[in-house]
C-alpha cells in the first residue's frame, strides 16, 4: 500500500511542480512549419522573449507540408511555410490567409567529390542529373562546363528530401522553370516523385548523406552547406554569369523579383546581372482574424518588430533580409490583421 | 535418430552449447554497445544546467532539458489517471468475473492492442481530439500515453491476481465479507506488489516512446502550465535534437537520451529488487 | 453496502453465497466489466477512424491502392506498394536476424546456463526490451549505420557480391541497416517469450531423453524443441508483429525512398515510416487521407499477425501450461 501511495503523491507532486514553476502567467502562441527559417526563428522568438516577457512563441519545425496544413485545420496560431500556398488550398481555410515573408535564402547545389573542386553548373545540366540522366561524373557535359576541372569516373548519386519541405518546394520551382523536362516528368511541390536517388529528412539529412558518402549530388540550405563545410556550385544566372550563392546574390535576386500584392512570388532565375537564380523567400502564415484576438494583438506587434529589429539579425545566421520598399509594404499588410 | 560414434555426438552437444552461450552474448551485445556510446558522448552535457535550464536558440552553446524532463512527467501523470484505474479493474474483471468466453475475447482484445504500431495510436488521437480541440496539447499527449497503456496493464493485473490463492478469497467469503470486499480488500492487497509493479514498467515503457506524441503533444521550448498547451516530452526532444544540423544540440540529444535510459534501466531494475523474494524464485 | 435488490454476482472465485442481497457486488463487478471492455471498444475505435479518415483515398484509388508504386504528392496519386514491400522485407530481415539468435538464448537461458547466469541474463535482456525506440534510431544513425556502410557492408559487397541482393552503391541507410536495427528491438521480445514456453515443457520429457543416453544437444533436439514447436512458432509471430509496427528506430537508419529494389543495400521505405515522416506534412485531403489507408493497412496486417500468433500460443498453453496458480 504503500509504495502505490508514494507514487502516487510523487506524481501528483511533480505535476503540481510542472504548474507552479512558471510562476507569472504567460501567453504561448503556437506555430509549426518550416525547417528552414528554424534557426532565424528560434533567434528571434528567443531575443522577443526579453522584448515582450508576457508572451512566448512556441515554435516546432515539423515542416513546410505540415505549416500549411497545421494553419488550415487551426491547430497552431501560425503557420510557416516556405513555398506559397495554393489557391486550391487558400479556398478551403475558413478564413483569410496573409503571407507574410519574413526573410530569403538561397538553395544551393552541394557534391562531395574527390579534393572537392569548384564546380559550376548550369540549369539544364542540374535538370539533367537530378533526372538521372547524367549518371557519370565525368559526362561529357560537366567537363564542358568545367574546363581544366579533372572529374572522377565515379557514378552520380543523387540526395534529395524524403519529407515534404519547401526546399524543395524552391529547387523544383527552379528545375521547372528552366528545364520542359522536369517540368513534363516531375513538376514542382513540397514533395515530389523523385526520378532517382536517395531520400532523406530535412536539410541537415541532405547535408549529411552527401557528407558521408563520395560521389554525391543534392540540394541543402545555404546556411546548411556553410556549418558541415561542404562545397557548393556556383549557378549560371538568366543574364549568363556564374553566380556564387550568398547573402549578396540573394540580395539581388529579390531586388529584381516581382513581388505581388499578396506576395506570393517567385524569385527563382530572375533577371540581374548579380541574382542567384535558386532562391527563395519563407512565409509566415496568420489568419487576417485570428482566432484569438487576444494571441492575434500580440503576433502582430511581434510581426513589426520582425519586420523591423529581427531583420539586423539575419545576416549572420546566412539569410537575406527583405529590401525596404518591400519591408515597408508587408508592414502595411500586417497593420490589417485584426487583432 | 541414426546412430552416430560417440565422440562425434559429444563434440557436437560442446559445439552447439558454446554456440548457445555465444548467441546469448550477441544477444546483450547491443544493449552494452548502446550504454558505452550513451555514456561516452552524452555525459559531457548531463550536467546541473540540462536539469534545470530552457533549451537555448540555435548556436547557443548550453541550456538543458528541464521543460522536456518535467513534461514527460506531467504526460506520464495523466497517462497513469486514465490508464491505472481502467487497466486495474478491466484485470480484476478478468481474473475474478466472466465467463470464459467473455474473458477469452477480452483478453485477446487486450494482446491485440497491445501489438498496435505506437504511430496508429498518434493518428487516431490526432483525428479524435486534435481536431475537435484545434490545438496540439498536453491532454492529447497524456491521452494517448493512457489509452496505450491499459491493455498492459490489465494483463499484468489479471496474471498478478491469478496468483492469489483461491483459499483466500473462500476465507473471505466464508468471514461473510461480500464479495467485491473480499476482491479489493483481500485479493488486490494481496497482489499488490505484482500489480504496482507492472504500472511502473507499463510507466517505464510510456516514458520512451515518441511516435505517438509526434502529433498529439507535439513538443514546446517552453514551460507550460496550461494542459490544453502543447508540452515538451523527453523522447520528442531527443528526436528533434537528433535530427538537426548543430552539434550543440546533438550533445543534447545523447545527454537526453543517457537521462532517458538512466530513468527507464533505474524503474526496471528497482522494481526487480523490490519484488525479488516473488519473482525470481523459479529459476 | 447491504440493499434489498441486486443481481447476486457470479463468480468463479466464491466457493459459496451467503444469503444476503448486495448491492456492492454487482455495482463493482458492472464498473469491472465495463473497464474491461474499453478494451474491445477501442479496437472497434481504431479501425473505426482509420476506416473513416481514408474514404477519400479508398474512393479515389480503390484496390488499386494496394498495388500502386506510385507515391506522387504532385499529381496527388498515392500507392501502398513500396510500404508493404518495405514493411515485409525489413521485419524479415529482422526474423532472420533475430529468430535464430534468440531461440539459441533462450535455449541457453533454460537448459544450459548456469544457475548464476541465468538470472543476471534475464534481467540483461528485459533490460533491452525496454531502451525507448528512439534512443536505438539515435545509436544506430550516429554509430550503427557508419560502422555499417565502413565495415560490415563491404564486406558483404565483396563476398556476396555476385546475388543481386548485395549489389549496388552502399548508402549506409539501407533496406539491411533497417532490418538490423528491428531484429535488435525484437530480440528480447522473442527471447523472453520462447524463454517461457522452454520452461513449461515438463522436465518429464527431458529426463526420458537423458534416460535413453542423449546428450543434452541431442535431449534439447529431441525432447524440448519438439514439444515446444508450435509455440515457439508463436513467439517468432509475435516478433514479426512488433517489427511490422516498429516506427522510430527504423525511420531513423531506413532511407526512407519508396522504391521497390532488389538490392538490400539500396533505401526503403516502411508503412510506420511514412506515416511518422509525411503525417505533419500532407497538405492536400487525399495526401492525408492516404496516409490514414496505409494505417488501416498496416493495423490490418498486425492484428492478424498478432492473432495468428496468441492463437498458436494459447493452443500450446491449452497443452500443458495454462495457469501457474
Amino acid at each position: 500500500m504503500k509504495s502505490k501511495r508514494t507514487l502516487i503523491l510523487a506524481l501528483l507532486g511533480l505535476a503540481l511542480a510542472a504548474l507552479v514553476v512558471p510562476a507569472q502567467a504567460q501567453m504561448l502562441i503556437n506555430g509549426a512549419g518550416a525547417t528552414f527559417p528554424y534557426p532565424i526563428y528560434s533567434k528571434w522568438f528567443d531575443e522577443y522573449a526579453k522584448v515582450d516577457p508576457s508572451v512566448r512563441f512556441n515554435y516546432q519545425s515539423i515542416g513546410s507540408g505540415g505549416g500549411q496544413k497545421q494553419i488550415l485545420s487551426q491547430t497552431v496560431d501560425f503557420g510557416a511555410s516556405d513555398g506559397p500556398m495554393s489557391d486550391a488550398n487558400l479556398a478551403k481555410a475558413p478564413g483569410r490567409i496573409f503571407h507574410i515573408p519574413t526573410v530569403a535564402g538561397a538553395v544551393v547545389i552541394t557534391y562531395n567529390l574527390p579534393g572537392n573542386p569548384q564546380l559550376k553548373l548550369d540549369g539544364p545540366t542540374i535538370a539533367d542529373l537530378f533526372l538521372g540522366r547524367i549518371t557519370r561524373w565525368n559526362d561529357r557535359r560537366l567537363a564542358r562546363l568545367n574546363p581544366g576541372v579533372r572529374l572522377p569516373n565515379m557514378d552520380v548519386i543523387v540526395a534529395h528530401r524524403s519529407d515534404g519541405s519547401g526546399t524543395t518546394f524552391i529547387f523544383t520551382d527552379y528545375l521547372s522553370n528552366i528545364s520542359p523536362a522536369w517540368k513534363s516528368e516531375v513538376g514542382n511541390g513540397t514533395s515530389v516523385q523523385w526520378p532517382s536517388g536517395l531520400g532523406a529528412k530535412g536539410n541537415e539529412g541532405v547535408a549529411g548523406q552527401v557528407k558521408q558518402l563520395e560521389g554525391t549530388v543534392g540540394y541543402v540550405e545555404l546556411a546548411y552547406a556553410h556549418q558541415n563545410q561542404l562545397p557548393f556550385a556556383e549557378v549560371k544566372n538568366l543574364d549568363g554569369h556564374f553566380i556564387t550563392p550568398s547573402i549578396e546574390t540573394v540580395t539581388a535576386a529579390l531586388a529584381t523579383a516581382h513581388i505581388p500584392d499578396d506576395f506570393r512570388f517567385s524569385m527563382v532565375n530572375p533577371p540581374g546581372e548579380k541574382a542567384y537564380p535558386i532562391a527563395g523567400a519563407t512565409w509566415l502564415l496568420v489568419y487576417q482574424k485570428p482566432m484569438d484576438p487576444a494571441k492575434g494583438k500580440k503576433l502582430v506587434e511581434f510581426l513589426k518588430w520582425a519586420m523591423t529589429e529581427g531583420q539586423k539579425m539575419a545576416p549572420a545566421l546566412d539569410y537575406a533580409p527583405l529590401p525596404d520598399n518591400l519591408r515597408q509594404r508587408v508592414l502595411q499588410r500586417i497593420a490589417g490583421i485584426q487583432g | 535418430m541414426k546412430a552416430a560414434r560417440y565422440p562425434w555426438r559429444k563434440f557436437k552437444d560442446r559445439l552447439m552449447q558454446l554456440v548457445m552461450g555465444g548467441c546469448a552474448m550477441l544477444v546483450i551485445a547491443p544493449l552494452g554497445l548502446v550504454f558505452f556510446h550513451l555514456v561516452k558522448s552524452g555525459i559531457s552535457a548531463v550536467n546541473w544546467q540540462f536539469f534545470t535550464h530552457l533549451p537555448k536558440p540555435v548556436g547557443e552553446a548550453g541550456g538543458g532539458m528541464a521543460n522536456a524532463i518535467i513534461g514527460s512527467l506531467v504526460l506520464l501523470g495523466e497517462a497513469a489517471l486514465l490508464g491505472v484505474p481502467v487497466g486495474v479493474l478491466g484485470g480484476v474483471y478478468l481474473s475474478e468475473y466472466g465467463s470464459n468466453r467473455l474473458n477469452f475475447w477480452i483478453r485477446f482484445s487486450a494482446d491485440i492492442l497491445n501489438g498496435v504500431p505506437s504511430i496508429i495510436w498518434g493518428i487516431v488521437v490526432y483525428a479524435l481530439v486534435v481536431i475537435p480541440m484545434k490545438g496540439f496539447s498536453a491532454l492529447a499527449g497524456g491521452l494517448v500515453l493512457g489509452l496505450m497503456m491499459i491493455p498492459l496493464i490489465m494483463r499484468t493485473t489479471e496474471e498478478v491476481l491469478i496468483l492469489v490463492p483461491n483459499c483466500y478469497r473462500e476465507a473471505g467469503t466464508a468471514l461473510g465479507i461480500s464479495q467485491w470486499r473480499v476482491v479489493v480488500q483481500i485479493v488486490m492487497r494481496t497482489a499488490l506488489r505484482g500489480t504496482v509493479t507492472g504500472i511502473l514498467l507499463a510507466l517505464a515503457r510510456m516514458a520512451g516512446e515518441t511516435a505517438p506524441l509526434l502529433f498529439t503533444a507535439f513538443g514546446n521550448r517552453f514551460w507550460t502550465h496550461d494542459l490544453t498547451n502543447p508540452i515538451a516530452a523527453l523522447p520528442l526532444q531527443i528526436f528533434t535534437y537528433a535530427i538537426s544540423p548543430y552539434d550543440d544540440w546533438h550533445r543534447q540529444a545523447w545527454a537526453g537520451a543517457l537521462v532517458l535510459l538512466l530513468m527507464v534501466t533505474a524503474v526496471n531494475v528497482g522494481v526487480r529488487v523490490l519484488t525479488r523474494d516473488r519473482m525470481t524464485e523459479d529459476p | 453496502m447491504n440493499g434489498t435488490i441486486a443481481l447476486p454476482g457470479e463468480s468463479k472465485a466464491a466457493a459459496a453465497r451467503i444469503g444476503k442481497w448486495r448491492l456492492g457486488d454487482p455495482l463493482f463487478k458492472w464498473l469491472t466489466l465495463a473497464m474491461a471492455l474499453v478494451v474491445v471498444a477501442l479496437i472497434v475505435i481504431i479501425g473505426f477512424v482509420l476506416f473513416h479518415w481514408s474514404a477519400l483515398a479508398r474512393h479515389k484509388f480503390g484496390w488499386g491502392f494496394l498495388v500502386s508504386s506510385e507515391w506522387n504528392p504532385v499529381e496527388d496519386r498515392y500507392g501502398a506498394l513500396p510500404f508493404i514491400y518495405g514493411t515485409l522485407v525489413s521485419s524479415f530481415l529482422a526474423l532472420v536476424i533475430a529468430v535464430p539468435l534468440s531461440l539459441a538464448t533462450a535455449l541457453f537461458l533454460t537448459e544450459l546456463a548456469p544457475r548464476w547466469l541465468r538470472q543476471p541474463l534475464t534481467v540483461l535482456i528485459e533490460l533491452l526490451a525496454a531502451v525507448p525506440s528512439v534512443i536505438l534510431g539515435l545509436w544506430g544513425i550516429f554509430v550503427m549505420v557508419p560502422w555499417l556502410r565502413m565495415h560490415l557492408f563491404p564486406a558483404l559487397r565483396s563476398a556476396f557480391g555476385f546475388l543481386p541482393l548485395f549489389k549496388g552503391p552502399l548508402y549506409g541507410v539501407c533496406m539491411l541497416a533497417g532490418g538490423i536495427i528491428v531484429a535488435i528491438m525484437i530480440l528480447p521480445i522473442i527471447t523472453s517469450v520462447s524463454r517461457e514456453i522452454l520452461r513449461s515443457v515438463p522436465n518429464l520429457q527431458r529426463e526420458a531423453a537423458y534416460a535413453l543416453g542423449a546428450t543434452r544437444w541431442e535431449a534439447i533436439r529431441v525432447a524440448v524443441l519438439s514439444h515446444a514447436r508450435k509455440g515457439l512458432f508463436g513467439a517468432v509471430i509475435l516478433g514479426l508483429g512488433r517489427a511490422l509496427g516498429e516506427t522510430m528506430a527504423v525511420t531513423m537508419v531506413i532511407g526512407n525512398r519508396p522504391e521497390i529494389a532488389l538490392s538490400l543495400f539500396a533505401p526503403g521505405y516502411t508503412m510506420a515510416s511514412v506515416i511518422a515522416n509525411e503525417f505533419a506534412e500532407a497538405t492536400t485531403d487525399v495526401y492525408l487521407h492516404a496516409l490514414f489507408e496505409i494505417g488501416l493497412v498496416l493495423l490490418g496486417v498486425t492484428l492478424i499477425v498478432n492473432a495468428l500468433a496468441r492463437i498458436l500460443m494459447n493452443a500450446m498453453a491449452g497443452a500443458n501450461v495454462t495457469r501457474r496458480a
